[in-house]
């Protein structure tokens, strides 16, 4: 039989010669300095908005990116809608709010999985993503696609969740919750994982407020950022749910955030689907009106920003996305540096950077810049460290 | 006494547009914005969110804009920063948080931030040619060439 | 006579997933297929590890000026014979993407592309099914 490769490499290249999107420094094993190479992905997105319609615009932002590709689009059309105070029905704001809770269960899901890999526990990666799928089929239900869902328009909504479809979704939801309660007690009670992401990849509360992280990361480090709440819009004021905030902003802290807050999630869609009222989906907009307006949602990785300029044409004058990557990523400098490099991948992850920017990791040597390790091995590396700490502990 | 209390009580003299209960916008100079920045920050305890640049025909406008989380206000400082010079103080000695943002608006619009540290290209390509930038109006820049001529 | 590389590739295609600029929904709904759901497994297909040990590549994004080298590079790393699978709207036409100053080219003018799955993203039966008749094309 041919020499089976069971990880997922698909996004993980290795890459060999050329410029990397992160690229560690190294002394012996610990990581002196670390640079970030941003611009793969770069493909224009503002400057095309410009040159679209509102409606265009929001199918357009929506393939920003992939995994939380509603949260662009929930952020655009308020912006849109703060121009000139249009007023969303009830209704819409709940299905909005069902929407974008179902995502972060969603990608946080997806985030277990990739740091479940990264760790060696392949069959967290495999249960995580198989117990996605439940969540896909809800928003295949509801919506009519697994991704890039295609909800949101300004105004409201372009799909109603019919009456009769409100108790499978429930039961969907049910299911959902158990499987992440089962996973936050198998993850955080795991005394390999426990001593394997304890204390690793700190980032200090003063540090998370100078760099002006958003979302888990600056949620794990103590700062109770969490536009929901402190900005709130969609039905988010409508429902009841906790902001989970840790303190001591390690690799372990990160993930508790994300788990319990699938928790929070499941139970705000729970909410969601008893209290929507009957009503009109859409505020049928005829048009933006002059000015500018500015639009926030709390993604799964931390606030969106969207800024919209209108002239009063059917055109965005400026379209500004500020995307929550934008912020959190430039941690690592604080993260990683200092570190083990066999953390390095962990660490990296930790902060849910958008997945294909974890695959572009390099190693180099401070001295004379020769690439001593690509992603791959950097993974691999991460895996191995767990494998040895399983050894001490069984 | 509420942040925009603050603002107003501190600097009275610069226009404020109040768009709605959580949206804020102050008018400033690219001579004073670092101080009403400083002031907004450290003593109203802001998140810095973003920034967006905005090519207009007498300079770039930049919008800084400042969260208050526990207040659940965001403020927004307009600065103009006028053509031909564009040169604006950047905010990093303050906040490091705008190190990304303000390289980016570098390279997409022109604007030099005198004292950044590393303003380097962050998003366009190695090989984009200088001198070319994205997010200026091709208009202002064809009415530019004519004038030159 | 039974050509061994024809009869190999036919049993076990090794997959090389190369992603461009994408935004990632074509490139989670390809690592989906290797899960318990879909399991690409069953097929004898298995996600290669190495551009230098795949048969078939999988395609997805749009070619940004940062990145066509390393595409470039990556797609000339692979040995033949190789099959080229466009996975997503943007690997096969990039429309929504065309106007954009840091687009380059369509993915089928920089290297030869044998199937086109098109969606937004296509589904991981529809990926699956794309790859099983590239395979086809070797007979």
């Amino acid at each position: 039989m041919a020499d089976r490769n069971l990880i997922p490499i698909g996004p993980f290249h290795p890459l060999l010669e050329e410029p990397e999107f992160f690229k560690f420094y190294v002394d012996g094993e610990k990581v002196v300095d670390a640079e970030v190479r941003v611009g793969y992905n770069h493909r224009g997105v503002e400057k095309l908005a410009e040159g679209k319609t509102y409606d265009q615009a929001t199918f357009l932002v929506e393939r920003i990116c992939g995994i939380c590709s509603t949260s662009h689009p929930f952020a655009f059309v308020q912006a849109a809608e703060d121009v000139s105070g249009i007023v969303v029905p009830e209704r819409a704001r709940y299905i909005r709010t069902i929407i974008g809770d179902l995502e972060r269960i969603h990608s946080h899901l997806l985030w277990v999985g990739l740091a479940g890999h990264f760790l060696g526990y392949n069959t967290v990666f495999m249960w995580a993503w198989k117990y996605r799928e439940p969540v896909l089929d809800v928003f295949e239900a509801i919506s009519g696609n697994r991704n890039h869902y295609g909800m949101f328009k300004v105004g409201g909504v372009r799909r109603d969740i019919k009456d009769e479809q409100i108790p499978s979704l429930v039961k969907a939801i049910d299911d959902i919750e158990r499987f992440c309660s089962m996973l936050v007690k198998a993850v955080m009670d795991d005394p390999v994982i426990r001593a394997r992401t304890k204390g690793i990849g700190v980032l200090k509360k003063q540090d998370a407020i100078d760099i002006g992280v958003v979302g888990p990361v600056a949620r794990a480090s103590g700062v109770p950022n969490d536009i929901r709440k402190d900005f709130p819009y969609a039905a988010y004021d409508r429902v009841e749910f906790e902001k989970i905030v840790l303190e001591n902003g390690d690799v372990f802290d990160r993930t508790a955030v994300r788990l319990l807050e699938c928790l929070e999630s499941a139970a705000i869609i729970r909410q969601c689907l008893k209290q929507m009222p009957k009503g009109p989906i859409d505020a049928d907009v005829r048009e933006i009106g002059t000015g500018e307006g500015i639009g926030q949602h709390e993604a799964p990785r931390g606030e969106v920003l969207h800024y919209v300029r209108s002239n009063g044409s059917n055109y965005p004058e400026r379209h500004k996305i500020r995307a929550p990557s934008f912020m959190n990523v430039p941690s690592f400098k604080k993260t990683v540096i200092g570190e083990s490099i066999a953390d390095a991948a962990l660490i990296t992850a930790a902060v849910d950077p958008c997945y294909c920017c974890t695959e572009r990791m390099t190693v180099v040597d401070p001295d004379n810049g020769k690439v001593l390790l690509n992603g791959d091995a950097l993974v691999r590396l991460c895996q191995e460290k767990t494998e040895k700490m399983r050894k001490q502990c069984y | 006494m509420s942040a925009l209390g603050k603002i107003k009580e501190n600097f009275p003299d610069l226009p404020i547009f109040e768009k709605s209960g959580r949206r804020v916008f102050v008018e400033v100079s690219p001579g004073r914005a670092k101080e009403l920045a400083r002031f907004v920050y450290n003593e109203l305890g802001a998140r810095f969110s973003t920034a967006s640049g905005l090519d207009t025909r007498a300079g770039v406008e930049i919008l800084y804009h400042l969260a208050i989380d526990r207040e659940g206000l965001l403020v927004s400082l307009r600065v103009l920063v006028p053509k031909p010079e564009l040169k604006m103080q950047s905010f990093f000695d303050i906040m490091p948080a705008v190190e990304w943002v303000e390289r980016e608006i570098h390279e997409m619009l022109g604007v030099d931030f005198t004292g950044h540290p590393n303003l380097k290209r962050l998003l366009l390509p190695d090989d984009w040619p200088e001198g070319v930038y994205p997010f200026r109006k091709k208009t202002f820049e064809s009415e530019k060439e004519v004038t030159e001529k | 006579m039974l050509n061994p590389f024809k009869w190999g590739l036919k049993k076990s295609p090794w997959v090389f997933h190369l992603g461009a600029s994408a935004c990632n929904n074509c490139d989670i709904e390809i690592v989906d297929c290797l899960t318990p759901k879909h399991d690409i497994e069953r097929f004898g297909l298995i996600l290669a590890g190495s551009p230098r040990h795949a048969d078939v590549l999988l395609v997805s994004g749009i070619v940004n000026r940062q990145s066509i080298e390393r595409f470039k590079r990556v797609y000339d790393q692979v040995p033949k014979p190789k099959l080229v699978v466009a996975v997503g709207v943007c690997a096969c036409s990039a429309d929504l993407f065309r106007d954009s100053y840091n687009f380059v080219k369509p993915v089928d003018e920089i290297i030869p592309v044998d199937v086109y799955v098109p969606g937004c993203p296509p589904k991981p039966e529809a990926i699956i099914a794309g790859v099983m008749k590239a395979l086809e094309k070797i007979k």
